[in-house]
């Protein structure tokens, strides 16, 4: 396997000389799914606190379906995508189809029903430990909601880290609805079924210790900025 | 307040939306439904370059099976169609769905197999008998099983061939349901013979123990053509720039630039336009 770790140190090669075409790759990979994430967040967050907090008929229903969706097959949601965002579709005239936006809106039906059913556990869990207090307070429901989310916003950052990792590593839906196509819907997963396809498996397992290196990258930024915002909180 | 807040990040997270799709809307570019052989063995990266100087027209790939390019194309998703199974080709005109069609190149199907070629099929030009050898030994064979040009090649050999794959499926005839380039991975993983087009092959990177054993038999020809989408069924289709791509194709210079692209010393594609189109 000495051939591995001549194509793995050729890939860091690339990756050091800021290869544009790499880079391209690279950046869209971490614009499409930060941009998914966040918007998913948008969504999740509150979702998963309403469903953790208030009480109706149908939540248990709710929290059972939400947690069923976190395991949502990508391809039958790039299916799905593929069928609204057609140009026979219901969302054609959008003509978004084969675009980054494409690929955005899959990964974010993907990744928001994750941060909605774990923020539904988290909020669910304090809320109970803070009910006493609310209710002695006379809090209102939309103030309770919020002022779960703000004091639960540690373990949330690591619920966002989770969407982060099921979005970044997926193929299936951004394949289907993003095409792969070269300098526009290329990404890394996308990159990566491509060169195995060619056959060019060490390329491709380079590629893949690379995206690794990238997750790790993000993940260690949120947890220093989320451990030097608790040092300033308790400090 | 805190609602405030996430309203302006939602309008300016809508704002983005809108304008990135302003911005593509702008552009001059159209999508090509193709298949996995033309652009994993690189012809695209050598022709489009020097197309879009020419023209300036950007030419976007989508490179699947030619099945599902045919179905995305009939969806409308594609302004020009470049696959090879001409009896599709041609249904998807007569359809309606497509404006002509015409010849556009050709290269050539082979069977590669392990070099202890178990079945003794090694040196044939006989495409049919070496099939027949195959099923008698039931060595492993991987099919594509996904409704591509080449599956729909391989499908024809077998019914020429006489034998029912269909009952053997899950045995020796190993369907991957998967691109060529999958397919090639995991015949090779299991010592199984492959029905491949010749480019796809010779630009592969994991050919592991195995070499061509069948060739040159004039049923393993495998000729692309090339369709405009049609704009009457489909009205966004960008026809004026799709004809553009598709004349310059067929013109000299694309015809050349064609003969010009080379893996290794060897030509994959072979033009063919000019020898008479449907």
């Amino acid at each position: 396997m000495d051939g591995f770790w001549s194509v793995l140190g050729g890939a860091f090669a690339l990756v050091f000389a800021l290869d544009p075409d790499l880079m391209e790759i690279i950046g869209l990979s971490m614009k499409v799914t930060l941009t998914a994430v966040f918007l998913a967040c948008l969504i999740g967050l509150p979702l998963g606190a309403a469903v953790g907090t208030f009480r109706f008929p149908g939540r248990s229903l709710l929290a059972v379906i939400l947690n069923a969706l976190m395991g949502l097959p990508p391809v039958v949601v790039g299916l799905v995508a593929y069928l609204m965002l057609s140009a026979s579709g219901p969302l054609g005239p959008l003509r978004l189809l084969y675009t980054p936006t494409a690929m955005i809106i899959a990964q974010m039906i993907i990744v928001t029903p994750i941060v909605a059913a774990l923020t539904r556990q988290v909020v669910e869990d304090l809320d109970r430990e803070y009910a006493e207090q609310f209710a002695s307070l006379g809090v209102g429901a939309f103030d309770r909601l919020f002022s779960l989310l703000w004091d639960a916003r540690y373990s949330l950052l690591t619920v966002a880290l989770a969407g982060f990792g099921r979005a970044v590593a997926e193929v299936g839906a951004v394949l289907i609805v993003g095409g792969n196509i070269n300098h526009v819907t290329r990404v890394m997963t996308t990159t990566i079924a491509l060169e195995t396809s060619k056959g060019n498996l060490q390329l491709a397992l380079a590629l893949g210790v690379i995206l690794l290196v990238i997750a790790f990258t993000v993940n260690a930024c949120v947890m220093a900025i989320r451990a030097s915002a608790v040092r300033a909180a308790y400090a | 307040m805190i609602k405030n807040i996430r309203l302006a990040v939602l309008a300016t997270a809508m704002i983005g939306l809108l304008s990135s799709v302003a911005a593509i809307a702008e552009d001059r570019f159209i999508i090509v439904q193709s298949t996995t052989s033309t652009q994993n063995s690189g012809l695209f990266d050598h022709l489009l370059p020097a197309f879009q100087e020419k023209t300036g027209i950007e030419v976007r790939v989508v490179a699947v099976g030619t099945g599902q390019a045919i179905r995305n194309a009939t969806n409308g998703d594609g302004d020009v169609l470049l696959v090879h199974s001409r009896p599709s080709e041609e249904k998807f005109v007569a359809d309606g769905l497509g404006v002509t069609r015409a010849d556009l190149m050709y290269n050539d199907f082979v069977v590669v197999g392990p070099a202890a070629d178990p079945a003794g099929v090694s040196g044939s030009n006989n495409a049919i008998d070496a099939l027949r050898k195959i099923a008698e030994a039931e060595t492993p064979f991987a099919s594509r099983g996904d409704d591509s040009g080449t599956h729909k090649a391989e499908l024809r050999l077998w019914m020429a061939a006489g034998v029912d794959t269909t009952s053997a499926s899950g045995a020796w005839y190993r369907e991957t349901g998967s691109g060529m380039g999958a397919t090639l991975n995991t015949g090779t993983g299991m010592d199984a013979y492959v029905l491949t087009d010749r480019a796809t092959w010779i630009a592969f990177g994991n050919k592991g123990n195995h070499e061509i054993v069948v060739e040159g038999d004039p049923r393993l020809f495998n000729q692309y053509g090339v369709i405009l989408v049609n704009p009457q069924v489909h009205p966004h289709v960008k026809a004026e720039m799709g004809q553009t791509f598709i004349d310059w194709l067929l013109s000299k210079e694309g015809q050349r630039s064609i003969a010009d692209f080379t893996v290794d010393g060897q030509q994959l594609f072979f033009p063919n336009a000019n020898d008479g189109s449907s």
